[in-house]
């Protein structure tokens, strides 16, 4: 029995070697469909895992408070004033379950470091921004108080703007240019790669606010507050009472609308996390559509080679072949073809997503779920499409299949 | 070199074939009543329509007949299903057919093993039994060809080291000169004998060629769906 199972073996493999260009044709439309589906799919995981990564390294429970409404469409900040240093301190004194309340002023200016230049983004802010934005100093230090309350020019650069200005020497104690004024660099951040919308984080300049605001924006104005919660503290709460502070301290009437907004950082990842979900499954539904289509080719390719195939049957059956060997056969034709694309089509999706996660600085995140089901699906199209004309031309009657045309 | 002691190989008693039904019904045999004896070499002849292939056809067991016996070595071949009439053929019969028939871009040695794998027989013995069959039929040296770089006579060779690989008991032609020159098919025909004389293997062969069929040491001819004449009949069996 086992002698009978290796020679039905032998003769699927015999026939699969007789026909390479035919098998090639069919194993490719499984390849494609198969590597379409799981790269889709993987590359879509991993880009909703890279943004909820970066949001995270955002800091954890980040509100941000910025003048003007809502954020999309019809957002009207035109209008809506600014804060003040006051507004921070009110805050901070009269929500306690902040830990972290660092006021943001800023723009984008030119550095200028010995003979090199950089364009780069220049915040000012208190030294809870560090706890806000999850920072950690890699080298230097932080701000004194009497530099934060005097604004004296001195500056804490992140990694991109040190590659770019100090590339070898230590940044520490060096000058930098900033606009049209020095100041001195006394702190390095570490690096934290790049942010959910594909922005490079590191490339900032943080000074004390007081010091951003006299010789950058030239007025007392705070453009953004970031808020960051206690541990254990609900974000909702705490929302709607720095709503109601806000609107107290705007002296806005029942009837006017907030021209300012708070957002929950955690609210935003959601959102976008969601979106990627769905462009991942649109994109898998267009790669799924290339596994049917790649199916229908089987089966095409197999139909048109039923002509040749049922004469073959018939000299089978007329030699002395079952009608059951000979489906053994055929069968194991389809299932030996299917796997072998499938299997390709797992290798080819692998390095390609190896590859393009890489290019795109995602996690690679294997998805064997994905995996499985595209190889079942495309195994189940090479099996029915190679399996069903075989059927029918196996019960022909060996006459009829001989003399097929 | 027939033997005339026992029973006859093959016996057909009043076989009747008809294909299609009610007015478009059209009887290809007729009550045919023939007897082959072991050892034998039958031409069937006949014109076209004559019943003859079909005959061939009911004798190979490729074909059930619609009514009538068929004994083959006191099996009633009629009787059987698909299956087992597969499993006499795979048994006993090898054939060899008009247009050759052999598996395109296949080697000669694999297309000869086919039917020693259908009856799963190990590599060892298919490969000494497919070598042995192409030295038969004169083709040592080819056994790695393809049909496509073989001549017309030399794919007929393969066809018959194919049919006669697993050592028959009959080997059945359906035209197996057709598709060649006199000369080849004067050759093949010198191949058939051999292997009758030699090997004692049973041959019916149909053929429409009156200088192919006096190869045979008996013609069988039919007319209408009817044995017309049956010339060279041995001692074995009942006469007509």
């Amino acid at each position: 029995m086992s002698q009978m199972l290796l020679n039905a073996l032998l003769l699927a493999w015999r026939a699969i070697r007789r026909n390479l260009m035919r098998s090639f044709l069919t194993v490719l439309g499984i390849v494609i469909g198969v590597g379409a589906v799981i790269t889709m799919v993987t590359l879509g995981n991993g880009a909703t895992r890279m943004v909820s990564n970066q949001i995270s390294s955002l800091g954890s429970n980040l509100l941000i408070l910025r003048p003007g409404q809502q954020l999309g469409p019809g957002r009207d900040s035109a209008g809506a004033p600014n804060f003040k240093l006051a507004d921070v301190e009110a805050i901070q004194n009269q929500v306690p379950a902040l830990k972290a309340v660092a006021p943001v002023v800023g723009s984008r200016v030119t550095l200028v470091a010995g003979n090199q230049n950089w364009s780069s983004q220049v915040s000012g802010t208190t030294n809870d921004y560090f706890t806000a934005g999850n920072w950690n100093i890699a080298s230097g230090r932080k701000f004194e108080s009497d530099e934060e309350t005097v604004g004296k020019a001195v500056c804490v650069i992140g990694a991109t703007v040190k590659k770019q200005l100090f590339p070898r020497e230590s940044p520490i104690g060096a000058e930098l240019r900033v606009k049209n004024f020095s100041c001195e660099v006394i702190g390095l951040l570490a690096a934290k790669g790049q942010g959910a919308m594909g922005q490079d984080q590191d490339d900032v300049v943080l000074m004390p606010v007081r010091t951003a605001q006299r010789r950058l924006t030239g007025n007392q104005d705070v453009s953004t507050l970031m808020l960051s919660l206690r541990d254990g503290a609900a974000a909702d709460p705490v929302m709607e009472q720095i709503r109601r502070l806000m609107r107290e301290r705007r002296k806005l009437s029942d009837n006017e609308d907030d021209n300012f907004n708070v957002m929950d950082t955690k609210q935003i990842a959601q959102t976008l996390s969601g979106t990627i979900r769905t462009m991942t499954g649109l994109l898998g539904a267009v790669a799924a559509v290339s596994l049917l289509v790649g199916g229908i080719g089987i089966m095409n390719i197999m139909l048109v080679s039923v002509t040749e195939r049922t004469r073959e049957i018939g000299i089978r059956l007329a030699i002395g072949a079952l009608e059951h060997e000979v489906l053994l056969q055929f069968l194991i034709e389809a299932v030996v073809l299917s796997a072998l694309g499938g299997l390709i089509g797992i290798a080819l999706a692998f390095v390609t997503c190896l590859g393009l996660t890489a290019l795109m600085n995602m996690p690679f995140l294997f998805n064997p779920g994905i995996n499985l089901l595209a190889f079942g699906f495309s195994a189940l199209i090479g099996v029915v499409f190679g399996y069903m004309p075989a059927r029918r031309a196996a019960s022909l009657d060996p006459i009829v299949a001989l003399r097929y045309e | 070199m027939s033997d005339s002691a026992g029973a006859p190989l093959i016996s057909l008693r009043q076989v009747v074939k008809t294909y299609g039904t009610g007015t478009a019904a059209f009887q290809a045999l007729d009550g045919v009543d023939l007897d082959i004896a072991e050892g034998e070499f039958v031409a069937i002849m006949g014109a076209s329509g004559s019943g003859k292939s079909t005959a061939l056809n009911i004798l190979g067991c490729l074909d059930a007949p619609t009514s009538g016996a068929y004994y083959f070595r006191d099996i009633r071949v009629d009787e059987l299903t698909r299956n087992q009439r597969a499993l006499l053929r795979r048994q006993f019969l090898g054939f060899v057919f008009q247009g050759f028939n052999l598996l395109a871009r296949t080697s000669a040695q694999e297309n000869v093993e086919l039917p020693l794998l259908y009856r799963g027989e190990d590599t060892a013995h298919r490969h000494e039994a497919s070598r042995r069959a192409l030295a038969q039929v004169g083709l040592d040296g080819w056994e790695h060809h393809t049909p496509g770089e073989l001549s017309g006579g030399q794919q007929q060779r393969v066809a018959i080291a194919r049919a006669i690989v697993t050592q028959p008991l009959v080997l059945l032609a359906d035209e197996p000169t057709g598709n060649l020159d006199s000369k080849r098919g004067h050759e093949i025909m010198e191949l058939l004998v051999s292997l009758n004389r030699e090997h004692g293997i049973t041959i019916i062969m149909v053929t429409h060629e009156s200088d192919m069929a006096a190869y045979a040491s008996r013609t069988v001819r039919f007319v209408d769906g009817n044995v017309d004449s049956d010339l060279g009949k041995g001692d074995g069996g009942m006469v007509l």
